[in-house]
């Protein structure tokens, strides 16, 4: 298992691993979005937080489309089904890896990139637990799209369509934790549903995907 | 341990192709299966790696003991052949990577990044690969596909030696391979087209 997480973590760090691509369109939208609202810091401070967080949803939404099609492509998948790993610890260390490189660093690119989005001073704290809490849901429910679509030539799209509903609740729970942190509120409720979300999909989520994995390579 | 295969029905895509199956492969022993384009030879191989239930009929032998190789060989362009080998050594368990780069000749090629071998070099990387498995039983399909006529003497020893350690090999392969061992024409064993009333079956 360790085998296979180094493995990832090396292939997304070499050139066309796509480490940065997420990180990039994080980047990209953040710095985007002050210029398109225009010169209105108080519109930008009480937006921020949700800006944050569906930059995050779509970064991690971008990054998926090679999440297990690269392997599919190049034989890898079989290899793996027929190797003595379950393919249940395959996907939750896919979704792992995944997240160690798209949601880890997203995670800590947010406080930066909160300064352009005037994100006011108590944000920054909560900003970066919800998103701490809510991107390994984002990963797991990711390698489920991934798995469903995992035989299909440019499946990005259907992936997209699948995996966007899914990742609503996570987006709720998780930007409401931001905004209420950021402008003074209690954060124990939706903090809590975030945090079970994550749970939920992370305990139920791997078994669906190895389940569907199976069925798409036969 | 050895492979019993009886009474076998595979369906590719929902369509039966190959019926009535039943062999049985020994320690020490290799079957080349043989037959035409599209008569179910790679789906035989699939069914019997486990990628694939069958629609009747019982395998035993076969769980935790074999070793697969398909039409691709699963390597990742950016990572080195020492580091591609590795991988697939620590995730069956094994230890030592030297013996798989001996018999496949890839010791000058240990530190290049898979993407630039050649086709055939890829093939070998991905025949040693069944050295590192530590399985008996291997299954391969079409092993020699872009191997030049060395390289193809390097596997018919590969798989000498596997068999003279106890394994065995099933192989689906169009050239002769100068290895002693029994041939399956699968051809015989063509299963019956569906009956009409049956024609959903493929969406199900």
């Amino acid at each position: 298992m360790n085998a296979l997480l180094l493995r990832d973590l090396r292939l997304a760090l070499r050139a066309g691993g796509g480490f940065g691509l997420g990180l990039a369109f994080f980047l990209i939208l953040t710095v985007m979005v002050p210029l398109s609202v225009g010169p209105q810091p108080a519109l930008l401070a009480s937006i921020a937080p949700g800006v944050l967080w569906l930059g995050a949803l779509l970064a991690c939404l971008l990054s998926l489309d090679r999440l297990l099609a690269l392997d599919w492509e190049d034989g890898s998948l079989d290899l793996l089904a027929t190797a003595p790993l379950p393919l249940e610890s395959v996907v939750s260390i896919k979704a792992l890896a995944h997240w160690i490189t798209t949601g880890l660093p997203l995670v800590l690119a947010a406080p930066v990139l909160g300064v352009l989005l005037n994100l006011p001073v108590g944000g920054f704290k909560w900003v970066v637990i919800s998103l701490l809490l809510g991107t390994p849901a984002l990963s797991v429910i990711g390698t489920f799209g991934a798995a469903l679509t995992v035989g299909l030539k440019r499946g990005g799209l259907l992936m997209s369509l699948l995996v966007m509903p899914l990742y609503l609740p996570t987006l709720i729970f998780g930007a409401e934790v931001a905004r209420r942190g950021a402008i003074g509120m209690e954060v124990q409720t939706p903090l809590l549903m975030l945090a079970g979300i994550s749970a939920a999909s992370i305990a139920l989520l791997p078994f669906a995907s190895a389940a569907v994995l199976r069925i798409n390579l036969r | 341990m050895s492979l019993v295969i009886t009474d076998l029905c595979i369906a590719r895509g929902g369509i039966p192709v190959l019926d009535g199956l039943s062999f049985t492969l020994e320690p020490g022993q290799a079957l080349i299966l043989r037959g035409p384009n599209g008569s179910g030879k790679t789906t035989l191989l699939r069914t019997i790696a486990g990628l694939q239930p069958p629609i009747s009929g019982q395998m035993e032998g076969g769980e935790d003991t074999i070793a697969y190789a398909g039409h691709s060989d699963g390597i990742k362009p950016t990572l080195t052949v020492t580091e591609n080998l590795t991988f697939w050594a620590s995730v069956f368990g094994t230890k030592s990577i030297s013996n798989a780069l001996k018999a496949f000749d890839l010791e000058l090629l240990c530190d290049r990044p898979a993407g630039e071998l050649s086709a055939g070099q890829k093939r070998r990387l991905g025949l040693s690969r069944m050295l590192v498995t530590g399985r008996p039983i291997w299954v391969l399909d079409e092993p020699t596909v872009s191997l030049d006529v060395k390289s193809v003497a390097m596997f018919a020893t590969a798989v000498r030696a596997h068999l003279g350690q106890g394994g065995s090999a099933l192989i689906a392969t169009h050239i002769d391979l100068g290895l002693d061992c029994e041939v399956l024409e699968v051809g015989p064993f063509k299963a019956k087209p569906p009956a009409i009333e049956d024609f959903d079956g493929g969406f199900l």
